[in-house]
């Protein structure tokens, strides 16, 4: 099967210090492929170069035979590429459903017409968009709460309002960054659930996550990065038994555990 | 029906709130200029060149709104490509560019201005295109161009990851308010009937960044209601003579204090 997206030979330098090693791996589609590893590991980093926010030093990056590296982030959006943020962005000004409707916005008709009809509330396109993003809300399980502000709701919920948000960006790749980070067991238990129903719809999902538990049950494979090199690629079973990874999260058994 | 006084202080009242529109929509978008005197100028001048060579006034008026929009264009786009205060320290420089260029420029009367201008804006046309700026900010966040701008006033990097081109957004916002400054000119020329450059200084694109913040920043009625004070107020202060000025910057001052967002609150959000 080939890949929707190939990670190729990418490096990434700040400065003297070297994030990123020849880091290659590959997403297949449909998958839930996580991307774990301690702190510094450079999962933001290659996360934040797939997305397109942050070039590679070397290296393709390739998106269905499509080589995308230093793109800009607005133009992989429109390929079918999108993103939540670690640390929640929303749309303070807008409300919830507007907020979703930003996700909307490449999607949307353009052209003078259109813009006018929309002006005077008549638009075709502007009440579509409206319409898919209430459904986007009503996927993630906001349609109770677009009463409320944005910066009202929960935590959880803010992240499902970015997740609703990229999703009505119709993207074919779903990249989450933490997407259960803070959460609560009965949250974690709702963001899973929506993590495999957004999988059934056949979106694929790059999750960089810490939650040991979340990925290895729903993890279809995954990429173990430390140091800025890839160190183990595989289904969750292998990875759990990998010494190189249990080294890595652990530290080796002939270095003192609590060196000051 | 008003008298000739109140109906000429309504004008430049009318003409003021579109100087504060001009600015407010490229604000919406996060860039803040302090270039729209030069806007002014660009439309009074074009204006009054083509109504004293029998253009008709509206063509005129849409002609120096469309030069001015052109020369938005080219300003904002090396701003697009710097942020926050330096995007303030090229449009001032722009401003100062465009009043020192009609100060030398002898066509259209250098230093002595160009007087003889035909007076033909009324009351009414002025009314028209403030309720059509009225509509304009009232539904632009129901447009996905105006929805983009609120997006990448709050945040450009969120907004570029969710398919929105910062380029032609920001661009497209500052030609939209350097156009709106342009036909603001184009009435003042017709209302002042003669203009010089120096009325088109620093302290006039300072006075509409005044209107803009002092109605406040987050509501679409915020300029309409900065520019009615700060242009009513002085003339209803006149009971106070040589003080009204000094009684004026108290106010700003007071009003800087205890309503820093402004006069209007932002709008409750409402979901339809």
């Amino acid at each position: 099967m080939t890949p929707i997206l190939r990670v190729a030979d990418v490096s990434r330098r700040f400065g003297g210090y070297l994030a990123l090693k020849n880091v290659s791996c590959e997403i297949a589609p449909g998958h839930i492929h996580a991307l774990i590893g301690p702190n510094g590991a450079g999962k933001t980093t290659l996360f934040n170069i797939i997305s397109g926010t942050l070039r590679p030093t070397a290296g393709r990056i390739v998106f269905e035979d499509e080589d995308y590296a230093g793109r800009r982030p607005d133009t992989i959006s429109v390929m079918g590429i999108a993103r939540n943020f670690q640390q929640v962005r929303l749309v303070r000004g807008l409300s919830i459903v507007e907020n979703v409707m930003i996700g909307c916005h490449a999607r949307i008709e353009r052209g003078m017409l259109g813009n006018l009809a929309a002006f005077f509330g008549a638009g075709g396109a502007e009440a579509a968009a409206r319409s898919k993003a209430r459904d986007m809300l009503d996927f993630v399980g906001l349609s109770h709460k677009l009463q409320t502000r944005p910066d009202e709701l929960t935590l959880a919920d803010q992240r499902r309002l970015e997740i609703a948000r990229a999703l009505a960006s119709e993207p074919r790749l779903l990249l989450l960054d933490e997407p259960a980070a803070g959460m609560n067991p009965a949250e974690l238990v709702e963001i899973t659930a929506l993590l495999r129903k957004i999988k059934s719809y056949g979106v694929t999902t790059l999750l960089v996550e810490h939650h040991m538990q979340l990925i290895m049950s729903i993890a279809d494979s995954i990429t173990v990065l430390s140091a800025g090199s890839v160190i183990a690629d595989g289904p969750p079973s292998a990875i759990q038994h990998d010494p190189e990874v249990i080294a890595a999260y652990l530290g080796q058994s002939d270095e003192p555990a609590l060196d000051p | 029906m008003l008298g000739s006084y109140w109906e000429s202080v309504t004008i430049f009242m009318g003409i003021n709130c579109l100087m504060a529109v001009s600015l407010y929509i490229p604000m919406s978008a996060g860039l803040i200029s302090l270039g729209q005197g030069g806007f002014m100028a660009i439309g009074a001048y074009l204006c009054a060149v083509l109504t004293k060579a029998d253009v008709p006034f509206l063509p005129a008026l849409a002609a120096g709104g469309c030069a001015a929009a052109i020369a938005g264009a080219v300003v904002g786009t090396p701003a697009l490509r710097i942020r926050g205060i330096y995007v303030m320290i090229l449009t001032l420089g722009f401003g100062e560019i465009v009043r020192v260029f009609f100060a030398n420029f002898e066509p259209t009367g250098g230093a002595s201005g160009m007087g003889g201008i035909r007076p033909l804006t009324t009351l009414w046309q002025v009314v028209a295109a403030d309720g059509l700026a009225l509509l304009l900010l009232w539904r632009i966040r129901h447009v996905r161009f105006g929805r983009a701008m609120i997006a990448i006033h709050e945040d450009d990097l969120a907004a570029e990851t969710m398919g929105i081109n910062l380029t032609r957004t920001k661009l497209l916002s500052f030609s939209l308010g350097a156009l709106i400054a342009g036909i603001a000119g184009g009435f003042y020329a017709h209302q002042a009937l003669f203009i010089d450059a120096n009325q088109f200084d620093f302290s006039r694109s300072a006075i509409v960044f005044l209107y803009v913040i002092l109605g406040g920043v987050a509501n679409p009625f915020g300029p309409f209601v900065g520019a009615a004070i700060v242009t009513l107020l002085p003339e209803m202060l006149r009971f106070v003579q040589d003080w009204r000025m000094t009684v004026f910057g108290i106010a700003l001052m007071v009003m800087a204090i205890w309503r820093p967002d402004g006069l209007l609150p932002a709008p409750r959000l409402r979901q339809r």
